[in-house]
């Protein structure tokens, strides 16, 4: 018998168990045969329950550091555009990104549920180590746990971010002002359509893809356009949608927002399948889109970046932020009238009538 | 989209817009009701209210089936979740209608209940086929709009032999509606809350046909318009419903003839009829008992009825002493007359019906129209 | 509607995106018409020519020319 032989594990057929959570040979095996494979960096291959990072220039320059966090359980975990892993890349280097910083390490804890089927498994590590790798943000640290059958969707995966930001830049909810414009980076409703319309069974002639991406690049074009503390605010409209970001930055800022239908990009099949399945697109959520409130002398110069970059290429001017002790997001429709847009009440429900 | 964006063109609204103020009579009132849940909503999403001059009022009807949804048909769906462990599903809006002990669908759920949201009936049908142990119940509500569809899936059971399904019927009338509306007290009394017509309902009279309104112009003298759901079919109607109500006529007129005519769809109408009967009397949150006004399934189909499976006995519930549902659903007061309305009562927590569905007058008001209770300047 | 598919179901396109609908409740449907679809049921068919009668009334009601009421089949 050769020393030391250990059978690779069956991607192919195999489940995951009990014994893979357990800590012990199983669990190490699946974490170098998959994870510590697929993410490969240098702080992974330290071995160690934790990483240790060296500082970067902007914080030894009198920055601050950033860290931001997200659970995903998202379903069904693979969707047109994207899968489970993608997004949670994704959604935590946005988050870094919206406060304007530099996004730098990630961290994965992933829950899987026992008899989830390694190929799939294995198909959303490796999605996620690839949009690792193209954000040019690695995952330096992780966690794997097992739980019993009916007790996990599959897999969830929380992720951590860390990034830094320059000294005195300050971006955030509560940083817009009266006269401020609104900008949007593109389209919206195309992720929350393209997972839904796989449960409902629509068919698209050219079907419609999850915009999942990671955001940082545009944000930082964005913020060379214009001088230092031109942008007052950057969010991406997730769960909830565009109304639902428009309606928190409004109440953090103390301020109203006033935007025009007309101005704001739709594809015309996610209009559609909205219209289809009794939804509306400004409560849909994106994946790959962020509002950015910006100063007016500033908005020209920023709206042109955001076009010039490929995330950016239909960013649009869709309103601007006005005084309103109310706090109302109001909107112009294209019809001709003048509709609030509120919070979204619970899950977005199909109308019946 | 066609057949869509044309019906949505801002430049015509506008232009339907000017007409409607041209030809309204200064210094005269005009009130419309309109009871159609696509409505509610398209005066809502599209701002039509903005573009109708001050003379017209558009009061919301009780055109939201979840709206007028008493407590009591709640309690029994909770209780069939809860207590005889069945599967109870329904759609979307119905599981935030709040009932009795602060409970509501959702809130049972999270206790434990089955309970699944579904986009049809069929989908339940489908959830009875796939657990044939457990009893699943679609807790059906609608106006004639749904109705066949139900009655199609009652159908269907019979067909497959499913042992398993069954159906809490709550499907009500739009006709009963308006004659209850017109004949109750308020409304009646002169001086009070004088509604000069109606706009009539779209998907329903697709199914119903536009004879069955034909009695309300005769017997109660109240002009009548179809209307399609988009909002230059509204905007047009007002406008007949205005010229009517100048010319002092009472007809029933179809703005709707693309779609609906005077007999409706047969097909549907015999479906129902095969499946549904009349019930003596049905309570309507706000409006109380009303007579002829709701559908029960027929002997026929007995084992797919809920009531007659379960043994269920109906016990209707008051509902907040404060809420001022039956009198917005009524016409006779708005949400912002309700002490509860915005602070007690709110999407988030629901203390009546109407807030619950967003075709409720309360959470359309809440959701689009709070803003013109205060003063806010919109920049030209 | 574009298709028909097993039993009573039947594909129908808006703007390109397609779904499949009951046509139960409107058995003499056919390939090219347009439905009314509400909650997975096309509950009636929309009569083309009639839908063009009402576009081109809305039209001369917002050019501001005398209009007589459209044709009512009530």
């Amino acid at each position: 018998m050769k020393k030391d032989y250990q059978r690779p594990i069956d991607f192919k057929t195999g489940r995951i168990d009990m014994n893979h959570g357990a800590g012990g040979r199983a669990a190490a095996q699946l974490i170098e045969e998959l994870f510590a494979r697929a993410f490969d960096n240098h702080y992974l291959r330290q071995g160690n329950d934790g990483a240790a990072l060296p500082a970067p220039a902007e914080l030894l320059e009198g920055g601050r550091l950033v860290m931001a966090c997200d659970g995903h359980v998202v379903s069904p975990i693979f969707f047109p555009g994207g899968d489970l892993g993608a997004l949670a890349v994704h959604g935590t280097v946005n988050d870094v990104a919206m406060l304007g910083a530099r996004p730098l390490y990630l961290s994965a804890s992933f829950i899987i549920e026992e008899g989830y089927p390694l190929a799939d498994l294995q198909r959303v590590v490796q999605s996620m180590a690839a949009a690792s790798r193209e954000a040019g943000v690695p995952v330096v640290t992780g966690d794997t746990k097992v739980v019993e059958k009916g007790k996990g969707d599959g897999v969830f995966i929380a992720t951590t971010g860390v990034g830094v930001l320059p000294r005195g830049r300050d971006i955030g909810g509560a940083n817009a002002r009266p006269g401020d414009v609104v900008l949007l980076s593109g389209s919206i409703g195309d992720h929350g359509v393209a997972v839904l319309s796989k449960r409902e069974s629509l068919e698209f002639e050219t079907t419609i893809e999850s915009d999942s991406a990671a955001l940082h690049g545009l944000v930082a074009a964005m913020l060379a356009a214009a001088p230092e503390g031109s942008v007052h605010v950057l969010r991406d409209p997730t769960r909830g949608g565009l109304a639902t970001t428009l309606n928190e930055i409004a109440r953090q800022s103390g301020v109203g927002i006033r935007l025009e239908e007309a101005a704001i990009p739709v594809k015309p099949q996610v209009d559609a399948a909205c219209e289809l399945l009794g939804l509306d697109p400004l409560y849909v959520a994106n994946e790959g889109k962020l509002v950015a409130m910006v100063a007016p002398e500033a908005a020209e110069a920023v709206l042109a970046a955001m076009r010039a970059h490929p995330l950016g290429a239909e960013a649009a001017r869709i309103g601007s932020v006005v005084a309103d002790e109310h706090r109302f997001v109001q909107m112009a429709t294209r019809f001709g009238g003048q509709r609030v847009v509120d919070w979204l009440s619970g899950e977005q429900l199909p109308r019946i009538c | 989209m066609k057949y869509v964006d044309e019906f949505r063109n801002g430049d015509l609204a506008r232009g339907i817009a000017a007409r409607i103020a041209a030809e309204v009579q200064p210094g005269r009132r005009y009130s419309f009701m309109e009871f159609c849940g696509g409505h509610t909503h398209a005066l809502s999403r599209y701002g039509i209210t903005e573009l109708l001059p001050d003379g017209v009022r558009m009061i919301h009807g009780p055109g939201c089936p979840v709206c007028v949804l008493p407590i009591g048909r709640i309690d029994l769906a909770i209780g069939l979740a809860l207590e005889r462990g069945a599967i109870v599903c329904t759609y979307g809006d119905t599981m935030r209608v709040p009932a009795s002990q602060g409970l509501s669908l959702i809130k049972a759920k999270a206790r434990g209940g089955d309970i699944r949201m579904v986009y049809s009936a069929a989908d339940a049908l489908k959830i009875a086929a796939a657990n044939p142990t457990r009893e699943v119940v679609f807790l059906a509500i609608g106006f004639e709009t749904t109705t066949p569809p139900t009655a199609l899936a009652i159908r269907a059971a019979k067909a497959q032999g499913l042992a398993n399904f069954s159906v809490l019927a709550c499907h009500v009338l739009t006709p009963s509606a308006i004659t209850h509306i017109l004949e109750s007290a308020e409304v009646r009394e002169f001086g009070s809350v004088p509604i000069d017509g109606f706009v009539g309902p779209a998907h329903v009279s697709i199914v119903i046909g536009s004879a069955p309104y034909e009695h309300f112009a005769e017997e109660y003298r109240k002009p009548v318009v179809i209307a399609g759901f988009e909002p230059l079919d509204v905007m047009q109607a007002i406008l007949m419903l205005v010229r009517q109500v100048n010319e002092g006529r009472a007809e029933v007129e179809n703005q709707f003839t693309r779609a609906v005519t005077r007999e409706g769809n047969l097909a549907a109408q015999k479906l129902v009829a095969e499946v549904f009967e009349l019930r003596s009397s049905f309570e309507w949150r706000g409006l109380g008992e009303v007579p002829y006004s709701a559908l029960q399934i027929r002997p026929a189909y007995a084992q797919f009825d809920a009531e007659r499976r379960f043994g269920l006995a109906y016990r209707p519930v008051a509902d907040h002493k404060n809420c001022e549902c039956g009198a917005i659903l009524r016409g006779v007061k708005r949400p912002a007359d309700c002490k509860l309305f915005g602070t007690v009562c709110t999407p988030e927590s629901p203390m009546g019906s109407c807030m619950v569905s967003n075709e409720g007058a309360c959470a359309a008001h809440y959701a689009y129209g709070r803003f013109r209770d205060v003063a806010v300047v919109v920049p030209a | 509607m574009v298709e028909r598919l097993d039993g009573d179901q039947a594909l129908v396109d808006l703007a390109g995106v397609r779904k499949p609908v009951s046509l139960a409740l409107v058995p003499d449907a056919a390939v090219g018409d347009y439905v009314i679809v509400h909650v997975g049921h096309a509950i009636g068919r929309l009569d083309a020519a009639e839908a063009e009668r009402t576009l081109a009334l809305f039209g001369e009601l917002a050019g501001g020319e005398p209009a007589a009421a459209p044709a009512i089949p009530a």
